[in-house]
C-alpha cells in the first residue's frame, strides 16, 4: 500500500463551487488531504487560489462538500500581510501575539525559534521595525505559537528577497517535521512546488490537475492552467 | 452654579471616551467621519431647540435617520459611501439651516454647556460609561480585522458585528458631543485628542489610554479657560486639543 493511503484523510473536498456575486470563481473542484502532507497550490492571477483558502475556511459560502476532520485547529496567514500594515498601527509585538498567547516566555521560545533572538525588549518592538526576512519569520511564529494541526499560508513569501525566502521555507519545512503539521501552499514558485511540496493542485477555476509535482507537472498540464506556455528551469533548494 | 457643575462632570464622561473611541477612528482612518455624521444632527438639534426637548435624543434621531439614507442610497447605487455621505450631509445640513431658529444658531453651531441639565449629565455618566466598555472589549477585535479581515474571520471573530457595535458607538458619541462642542467640532474632539496620543505612544495600551486622559485633560482644560474668558467652550476645547497636538509634535516618534 503506497505511503499516502495509510495516512488519515484531513480533509476531504467533494464538488466543491463558489459564487462571488455573479461570477463563477471556483466549479466543481475536488481532492482530499492527508495528514502531513504539503499541498502546492497553484495557477494564474485569478484562478480562484485565494477563494479556495477562504472556502476552506468557512469565511465565504460555498456549494459542494467540504470535511475536515474533527478537532482540527487551523491557522491561517492571509495574502499582504505586509508590514507597512503595521506602520501606522501603534502595536508592540507582545500585544500582536496577544491575539492568540499572554505567556510571554512563550512568545519568546517562539520567536528564538524562528531565528528571532532577543531579550524581553523584542517584545516592546513594533512589527513593522523588523527587515521583511524578519517580518515574515514573525508571522510565521505568530501562526505557529497556538499549536495548529494545519496551515493554509496564502503566497507568503510575497516582497521578500530569495535569501530570505529560502530561510522561511527552511524552516517552514523544519515545524512541518517536528509538528507533524499539514500545509496548504498558495504559490507562484514552481521551486517551491518542486522542493517543498508532497502534492500539488492546479487550478483555473476548475480542477486542472492533481498529484505529486514530479508527475503531473509537465509542459502540456502548466500550459493547461496557465493557457500559455511555461518555461520551468529546475534549480535545486539549499 | 448647579448647572455649570453638570455641564463638566458631562465633558469630562464624553469627552473621554470621545477620545478613547478616536483613537480606534484614527487607526481606521475614519477621523473625519465625526465632522459630516455631527453635520447630520443639524435638522434633530434644530427641532429640539424649537420644541424644547433634549439635544441628544435629537441629534441621535437625526444622525439615525441620516445613516439610514446613505445606507439605502447606497443599496440604489455604485457611488462610493464618501460621495453619498457628501449628498446626505450637504442636503441634510440645508433642511437644518432653513428652520434652525437664528436665535439658537450659536448654540447648535458651537455648542452650549450652560444648557445641560442633571438629567443630560446622569445620561452622559451612563451612556459614556457603557459606551467605554463596550469599546474597550471589542477594541483588540476591531484592530485585528484592521489589519487583516481574513486573518480576524479564520480566529472566527465576527467582522461584520464588530463593526456594527463600532459604527453605532461612533454614532452615539458624536450625537452626545453635539450638546457641547456644536454640529461643527464633533470631529475635532474625536480626532486630536488620540492624533497627540499617538504622537507620545509605543503600543495599543499607551495609546488607547493616553487618547482617553488627553479627552478628558482638553475638554476640563477648555472649560476653565471657559470660565475664565466667557467664550464658547466647544472652541476652547477644540483649540487646547490642538495645543496639544502641537505639543506632541515635539515627541512625535
Amino acid at each position: 500500500m503506497a505511503v499516502r493511503e495509510m495516512r488519515e484523510t484531513i480533509l476531504k473536498v467533494e464538488n466543491l463551487s463558489v459564487k462571488l456575486g455573479k461570477e463563477i470563481v471556483i466549479k466543481n473542484l475536488s481532492f482530499d488531504v492527508r495528514r502531513g502532507e504539503i499541498l502546492t497550490i497553484i495557477g494564474p492571477n485569478g484562478a480562484g487560489k485565494t477563494t479556495l483558502l477562504r472556502a476552506l475556511l468557512g469565511i465565504i459560502p460555498h456549494d459542494g462538500r467540504l470535511e475536515w476532520k474533527e478537532r482540527i485547529k487551523i491557522n491561517y496567514l492571509p495574502q499582504r500581510m505586509s508590514k507597512e500594515k503595521f506602520n501606522f498601527l501603534p502595536i508592540s509585538i507582545r500585544e500582536f501575539f496577544r491575539f492568540k498567547t499572554r505567556s510571554e516566555e512563550k512568545i519568546l521560545r517562539m520567536l528564538e525559534e524562528v531565528g528571532l533572538k532577543g531579550d524581553g525588549n523584542i517584545l516592546k518592538k513594533n512589527p513593522s521595525s523588523f527587515s521583511s526576512g524578519q517580518f515574515q519569520r514573525m508571522l510565521l511564529a505568530w501562526v505557529l505559537i497556538d499549536d495548529p494541526d494545519v496551515l493554509l499560508l496564502d503566497e507568503p513569501m510575497s516582497g521578500i528577497d530569495i535569501e530570505g525566502e529560502t530561510t522561511i521555507y527552511s524552516l517552514l519545512k523544519k515545524f512541518w517535521k517536528k509538528r507533524k503539521l499539514t500545509v496548504f501552499l498558495v504559490t507562484h514558485d514552481l521551486n517551491v512546488v518542486y522542493g517543498y511540496s508532497t502534492n500539488c493542485l492546479c487550478i483555473n477555476k476548475i480542477k486542472s490537475c492533481f498529484g505529486r509535482p514530479k508527475k503531473i507537472l509537465t509542459s502540456k498540464s502548466l500550459q493547461d492552467v496557465y493557457g500559455t506556455r511555461i518555461k520551468f528551469y529546475k534549480h535545486t533548494h539549499r | 452654579m448647579e448647572q455649570i457643575i453638570f455641564g463638566l462632570v458631562t465633558i469630562i464622561f464624553v469627552s473621554g471616551v470621545a477620545g478613547y473611541l478616536g483613537s480606534l477612528m484614527i487607526t481606521k482612518r475614519m477621523a473625519l467621519v465625526g465632522g459630516p455624521l455631527g453635520h447630520l444632527a443639524l435638522p434633530g438639534v434644530a427641532l429640539a431647540l424649537i420644541y424644547r426637548f433634549g439635544i441628544f435624543p435629537g441629534a441621535m434621531l437625526s444622525i439615525g435617520a441620516g445613516a439610514l439614507l446613505i445606507w439605502v442610497f447606497s443599496l440604489r447605487t455604485k457611488l462610493p459611501l464618501e460621495a453619498l455621505t457628501a449628498i446626505v450631509f450637504a442636503s441634510v445640513v440645508s433642511i437644518g439651516f432653513l428652520f434652525l431658529p437664528l436665535e439658537h444658531a450659536e448654540q447648535a453651531l458651537i455648542g452650549d454647556i450652560t444648557q445641560i441639565n442633571f438629567f443630560d449629565a446622569l445620561l452622559a455618566i451612563f451612556l459614556s460609561t457603557a459606551l467605554f466598555l463596550i469599546i474597550r472589549k471589542i477594541y483588540p477585535l476591531v484592530i485585528l480585522s484592521e489589519i487583516s479581515e481574513d486573518l480576524a474571520k479564520s480566529l472566527l471573530i465576527n467582522v461584520k458585528k464588530y463593526t456594527l457595535i463600532y459604527l453605532v458607538s461612533v454614532a452615539l458619541v458624536t450625537a452626545m458631543e453635539v450638546k457641547f462642542v456644536g454640529i461643527l467640532l464633533t470631529a475635532g474632539l474625536i480626532a486630536i485628542p488620540a492624533a497627540a496620543s499617538r504622537n507620545f505612544s509605543r503600543n495599543l495600551t499607551q495609546y488607547s489610554n493616553l487618547s482617553l486622559i488627553f479627552g478628558i485633560l482638553c475638554s476640563v482644560s477648555g472649560f476653565l479657560l471657559f470660565r475664565i474668558t466667557n467664550l464658547p467652550i466647544g472652541p476652547l476645547i477644540i483649540l487646547t486639543s490642538f495645543i496639544l497636538f502641537l505639543i506632541s509634535l515635539i515627541f512625535s516618534r
